[in-house]
């Protein structure tokens, strides 16, 4: 790791814990045939933080917060993880991490997803035990205790036994929130969580979010909801052709960029959003 | 003039019959679909050569008739040195031929998991041996009972074919019975009865089965685990 880390030398003394980013992101480039979707992207997520990402479709903000758990690969740069390179081994050249060293990095990291992606042949709550069980080993009375409580904390413990296809949208994604949250993983990905909800049902998952980020939840989220992103974000990404164009807390990118591709967007979101 | 009673007199080896005729049908199922499923699953492995052979297996498979698949197997195996009884080369005949099938099948089920079930599983750090037992064969099973209930249905009737190399099923002893008594109306007819009964049973099953394992996309709760929790509550 010595070669790599010297060029994106981290100015801070690395030897304090909680000096580590939570994610670094360092020259992160991703190309789909001749289509460069993202360019030398660095972005750092200290723990604890909220960053949202936002910037219109096809930016490339989805693409990013999938590579973070390598859903996605990206071609050029590193992305670390509480210090530990994500998809590839530490030499050079680099190598595909193996599927194994994969899954124990994927364990400390949730993600939630716009779909919601519950298994619907699994009640609530055997989705939320399913892997503790199969990941964490738990046996399955404690798992499904443990999934229990996590159920309650979303405030769906009413409805531990029903099917995903007898939820509404936003009891759903609540339920993928317990799902991720069971596992207490160091980070939370989440990728639009409330863009397929009814407009009523949105208010719900975003204050189980806003709970979460209370709780000192590191996340990192795709939204569209700039009042999400305005008053829970710690720092706000706005992306643009696959680039970081405007980044700092919501009032530096809202009230203070000067960036006008930022000014163009946010008018746009105002104009569809007003009567 | 229709004699009925020419089925009762042959009734015991007619029974015998249909019973051969399941055990080929059923166990023939049973080797197609687990040989139909690894090779689906192998055709996912990114080894091109290895694609290329399974391809070509289906291919000869389905391009060519069972009958001749089914004297290759009896007639010139033992040029190999693969000396099969009747009834053992009927069965793996009815597997290999059903496996092909079986194999399409599965793929067209495996591509129909949506693949954000997959990636939930996935991103939560499980295996792929975890994500296929839990999450994609429960997903496939809703996509394809259909067509796996209609393969079986139609080997239930090629299984006449086994006749040929003389394995005793129904088939043959049907023809036994109108080579003795020259009754050709009843044999048919009796036949026409017995592989009906099969086909109706089957798609009875497979509809019974269809309606299990999609009972979570319209119940509201599974009647196993409220009963569950009643119990161990009280």
């Amino acid at each position: 790791m010595t070669a790599v880390s010297q060029t994106a030398a981290p100015t801070r003394s690395p030897t304090a814990d909680d000096v580590v980013p939570m994610v670094s992101i360092r020259g992160v480039g991703k190309s789909f045939g001749t289509n460069e979707v993202l360019r030398d992207i660095d972005l750092t997520v200290n723990k604890s933080e909220v960053v949202c990402l936002i910037g219109p479709s096809g930016s490339g903000k989805s693409t990013l917060l999938r590579c973070i758990n390598f859903l996605e690969v990206y071609d050029r740069g590193e992305i670390r993880i509480e210090g530990t390179l994500v998809g590839y081994t530490e030499d050079t050249p680099r190598r595909r991490l193996s599927n194994r060293d994969l899954r124990s990095l994927r364990r400390n990291v949730g993600m939630v997803f716009q779909q919601f992606n519950l298994w619907p042949h699994m009640t609530a709550l055997e989705n939320v035990a399913e892997a503790l069980v199969q990941v964490r080993g738990m046996d399955k009375a404690s798992a499904a205790a443990h999934a229990g409580r996590m159920l309650d904390r979303v405030g769906l413990a009413a409805k531990a036994d029903a099917y995903p296809a007898r939820l509404s949208g936003g009891q759903q994604q609540r339920v993928a929130i317990a799902r991720v949250i069971a596992m207490e993983p160091h980070l939370m990905l989440f990728d639009e969580p409330t863009s397929a909800l009814d407009p009523e049902l949105v208010g719900e998952v975003l204050q189980v979010m806003r709970d979460l980020a209370a709780d000192g939840m590191t996340m990192v989220v795709v939204t569209h909801e700039m009042g999400f992103a305005a008053n829970v974000a710690d720092k706000v990404a706005f992306l643009d052709r696959g680039r970081i164009a405007a980044f700092g807390t919501p009032r530096e990118v809202f009230h203070e960029s000067a960036e006008p591709r930022v000014q163009q967007f946010l008018q746009t979101y105002h104009e569809r959003n007003s009567f | 003039m229709l004699d009925l009673s020419l089925l009762v007199q042959y009734g015991p080896s007619l029974l015998r019959g249909f019973g051969i005729t399941i055990l080929c049908w059923g166990a023939g199922c049973l080797i197609g679909m687990v040989l139909g499923f690894v090779l689906m699953l192998l055709r996912q492995l990114p080894v091109k050569p290895l694609r290329w052979v399974i391809r070509v297996y289906i291919e000869v498979i389905r391009g060519t008739p069972f009958l001749i698949q089914l004297f290759l197997l009896y007639s010139g195996g033992p040029s190999i040195g693969l000396r099969l009884e009747a009834t053992t080369a009927g069965i793996l005949g009815l597997g290999i031929y059903g496996s092909a099938y079986f194999a399409e099948i599965f793929r067209a089920g495996y591509q129909a998991v949506p693949k954000g079930q997959v990636e939930a599983a996935l991103s939560l750090g499980m295996s792929y041996g975890s994500i296929l037992k839990r999450v994609i064969v429960p997903a496939m099973l809703v996509s394809t009972i259909p067509a796996i209930v209609n393969m079986m249905a139609i080997l239930t009737k090629e299984t006449v074919v086994l006749s040929i190399i003389t394995v005793p099923e129904l088939m043959y002893e049907m023809q036994t019975m109108a080579a003795e008594t020259f009754a050709t109306f009843e044999t048919i007819l009796g036949m026409a009865l017995f592989y009906w009964l099969l086909v109706e049973v089957v798609s009875r099953l497979g509809r019974r089965l269809e309606a299990r394992v999609t009972r979570y996309l319209t119940h509201a709760s599974p009647q196993g685990s409220s009963s569950e929790t009643a119990t161990a509550r009280a």
